[in-house]
């Protein structure tokens, strides 16, 4: 182990060295109009999950040496030490849930205005259940000709396991990662859909559930697996790796993976404070620019490099967790029940479909889930969301860092959607089928099936003004 | 008639005994202090190479040596029996041999992390004679190395901020330790804060001291960084108790027929202070700096891994986290690191202890 540490360690520095040597050689040019970072001793907080990798790949493969960055990064226990210390400055950016900056920015939970220059990748989740609740979902899901279980699976086969539980008084518990995570939204989506009620979050309420059918509860993600294993939780939603732990500690089984809730949803976001963006301009485009070609790194010859970034990530100063483990994702496949594996291509992408490029859209998605479960408790206008979207999302840094890049050669003129006008095509791509365009969000929100609409609020324990 | 040879012994035989002889009084010598060193068991070993051919040594030998490695192989035999027999999610309890290897692994990762550090270093270099070529001299920039602290530099950490923690906890334990004991009133005043306090978890406290330290220590120094500084006062809250307890304990407990020598003599204060209280306190103080080093120590790693502050406490919950098939066995390596360096700094009080006060009684 430690030798094979070593040898990657060894051949990391020989790439480096080989792309200093090309980076003298292509980027006399830049040298012209140097950016210089106001701050350059920087400290980064991430979560030991497989999509903190542009993050450490930036710091492995030099980039952000490159920009005369000095990073330490720095492993955080659980998402709201992580964004409190963003917020206090102990941190000058982390690797973050998508929902987080926007949460902080309008104020749900700890107040602060917290930006995005660079989103930082798609999908990457998955939900697992407990082995005892798949062997009750089991029945409800058709087969496929060869006797497995067809995809993607509807939480409607979970339905009558959630019954049986209330029948029998026991509550039926999931795990997710925090109240404004992804994975929330995403685990919330998927129970919905199939007619299982995920709660609301009340006035003074946050545990978000009110009127629950499944109870939802915060578990940082690496104690999932074992939370789940004590019986604490029959099943919950998470990055990887835990969803392929649980099928490698024969614990659990993983049932659908966010690409067939969403297809290509965005997921990660590279969060910095308001005032850190304005006191130091330069040092934000610096960041951004390395962390773009660490995503273009990624995903660069068709992720031909997925493999060394696996051996980077399993280090335990990342996410440590066995190499296989986070390779049975980050290579394009995905095993649900032991054994059952099957392709996923784009289970893990950091590039393609601009997978970095803060869009608004993406943020006025969860901006309608947080209205959708009361997190946002008051119905708003159109206008309301796209200003919120504009002023967390920051695509302005992130061309200008691009723009550098091409200008010195080392990303593609082609990559980057220079002329987008911040929102994505309406897409249906849902596991429901339910059409989303971010440019009309409270139609959108009132085209889904469970959940507050239009005027509705919950008051106590009630939905009113409906 | 005898002569004067059968008093005055000249022989090879004799001279022979008589240097060895001198050899074990010089033996006697340094077995005290190395047996305060905790190298009492070695004692025996010099001896009989010194030439002390007596059965007692021999006794001594299997008892101080042979005993102990016995103890030691037995339970590495029934760890390598049973620990393949447990198995986790993370796989089978690791054995002696997997520990061993990790503890390598570790070693390596030291030594390559270090060669990381030179390789950056080289890197920075080539990037600033650059910026001078590109007539950017005064934008040149020395950085330290932002790579991960290794095995090593954890367990520097944690020693340091246990000895910091340590530190105030004796400046503070002591002076009002002597003051308790001198003089009753105020003995009245503390006790009951003392007893209050003592049987504080250092867990409680921990969320406490890092609220204070944040609201506190706003520009911290690179050498000391908040968290390195909340773990420190948290060891010191939990670990001045025993200090202040024994020297009180010793500091009132003087013999006073002394005390009313001093009073005959009317030495000032400072000189009581100095030639009757601390001599005869010391014992107790040094007891009470051994248990108060032994409680940080301990307090110290379950800090570090609840505040996720560096040392080796937050080396255990990281492998924890990291949740690999290596995590057990490295975490193992850790204990046991942890066990060692407690039982050393432990004899290191003892000596100190022996040094300071000239009666190894304990």
């Amino acid at each position: 182990m430690g030798t094979f540490d070593r040898r990657i360690g060894l051949k990391g520095l020989a790439l480096g060295t080989a792309l200093t040597v090309l980076g003298v050689v292509s980027g006399t040019s830049a040298s012209a109009e140097m950016l210089f970072p106001e701050k350059d001793e920087l400290t980064f907080g991430f979560i030991k999950l497989t999509d903190m990798a542009p993050l450490a790949i930036a710091y492995e493969k030099h980039f952000f040496e490159d920009e005369g960055l000095y990073v330490t990064l720095e492993p955080q226990a659980n998402w709201k030490v992580l964004l409190d210390r963003v917020i206090t400055g102990e941190l000058d950016g982390a690797h973050m849930l998508a929902g987080q900056p926007l949460a902080a920015t309008i104020g749900y939970g700890t107040e602060a205005h917290i930006i995005t220059p660079f989103s930082m990748d798609l999908n990457g989740n998955g939900i697992t259940v407990s082995n005892e609740v798949w062997e009750m979902m089991k029945p409800n899901i058709p087969t496929n000709a060869d006797g497995k279980p067809q995809h993607p699976i509807s939480a409607s086969a979970l339905k009558p396991v959630v019954e049986d539980f209330r029948q029998q008084g026991k509550p039926f518990n999931m795990g997710m990662v925090f109240p404004v995570s992804t994975h929330n939204y995403e685990l919330r989506y998927w129970l919905a859909a199939g007619g299982i009620h995920p709660g609301y979050y009340g006035e003074n309420d946050t545990t978000g559930q009110i009127k629950a059918d499944a109870l939802l509860s915060v578990t940082p993600p690496p104690q999932m697996p074992s939370t789940l294993e004590a019986g604490t939780i029959h099943g919950y939603c998470v990055g990887e790796p835990w969803n392929q732990q649980a099928v490698f500690m024969e614990i659990g089984v993983p049932v659908i993976t966010d690409y067939e809730i969403w297809k290509n949803n965005p997921e990660k976001v590279f969060g910095i404070t308001a005032e850190f963006a304005e006191k130091y301009p330069n040092t934000a485009l610096a960041v951004t620019k390395a962390l773009i070609r660490a995503a273009i790194w990624l995903d660069e010859d068709d992720n031909a490099n997925r493999q060394e970034a696996v051996e980077i990530l399993s280090k335990p100063e990342y996410v440590g967790a066995d190499a296989e483990v986070i390779a049975n994702s980050m290579t394009g496949t995905f095993e649900y029940e032991k054994g059952d594996k099957r392709p996923v291509p784009d289970f893990n992408v950091f590039f393609r479909y601009n997978a970095t490029y803060p869009f608004y859209s993406d943020a006025i998605w969860y901006l309608t889930q947080m209205r959708r479960w009361g997190q946002i408790p008051e119905a708003k206008p159109d206008s309301w969301y796209d200003e919120t979207a504009r002023t967390v999302y920051r695509p302005d840094i992130y061309l200008k860092a691009a723009r550098m890049l091409v200008e010195e050669g080392l990303a593609d003129e082609a990559d980057f959607p220079w002329d987008t006008d911040g929102y994505r095509e309406p897409t249906d791509a849902f596991l429901d089928g339910i059409e989303y365009d971010g440019r009309a969000p409270n139609a959108y929100i009132d085209s889904l099936s469970i959940g507050l609409k239009g005027p509705e609020q919950i008051k106590g324990t009630e939905v009113t003004g409906g | 008639m005898t002569t004067a040879d059968e008093f005055v012994d000249t022989s090879p035989s004799t001279r022979a005994a008589a240097r060895r002889d001198a050899r074990l009084a010089a033996v006697d010598r340094i077995s005290r202090p190395m047996s305060s060193f905790g190298f009492g068991w070695l004692v025996p070993v010099v001896r009989i190479a010194a030439g002390d051919r007596s059965p007692s040594q021999f006794k001594a030998i299997g008892s101080q040596i042979l005993v102990p490695l016995i103890g030691i192989f037995a339970f590495l035999a029934a760890w390598a029996l049973l620990a393949p027999q447990v198995n986790t999610s993370l796989g089978a309890i690791p054995g002696p041999v997997q520990v061993w290897h990790q503890a390598e692994a570790l070693y390596g990762e030291h030594v390559a992390e270090r060669q990381e550090a030179q390789a950056f270093y080289e890197r920075q270099e080539e990037r600033n004679a650059k910026l001078v070529e590109a007539g950017y001299g005064d934008r040149v920039k020395w950085r330290d190395y932002t790579g991960r602290p290794t095995y090593f530099d954890q367990i520097l950490t944690s020693l340091k901020t246990v000895a910091i923690g340590f530190v105030i906890a004796t400046l503070i334990a002591v002076p009002l330790g002597i003051a308790c004991g001198l003089w009753p009133t105020v003995n009245g005043a503390v006790n009951p804060l003392i007893q209050v306090f003592k049987p504080v978890s250092p867990l409680a406290w921990l969320p406490i001291v890092t609220m204070v330290v944040s609201a506190l220590y706003v520009n911290s120094v690179d050498a000391l960084p908040k968290s390195l500084v909340v773990s420190a006062i948290t060891v010191t809250l939990c670990s001045l108790w025993p200090t202040l307890i024994n020297t009180a304990l010793g500091v009132s407990s003087i013999d006073k027929d002394l005390l009313n020598v001093s009073r005959v003599l009317n030495l000032s204060p400072a000189k009581k202070l100095t030639k009757l209280v601390l001599p005869s306190a010391l014992p107790l103080i040094f007891t009470g700096l051994r248990l108060s080093l032994g409680v940080g120590w301990m307090v110290l790693i379950a800090a570090e891994m609840l505040a996720q502050n560096p040392g080796l406490g937050k080396f255990v919950w990281d492998e924890f986290q990291n949740g690999s098939s290596d995590s057990l066995a490295r975490i193992m390596v850790a204990v046991l690191t942890i066990g060692i360096i407690g039982f050393l700094l432990d004899r290191l009080m003892q000596a100190l202890q022996v040094a300071f006060t000239h009666s190894a009684t304990r």
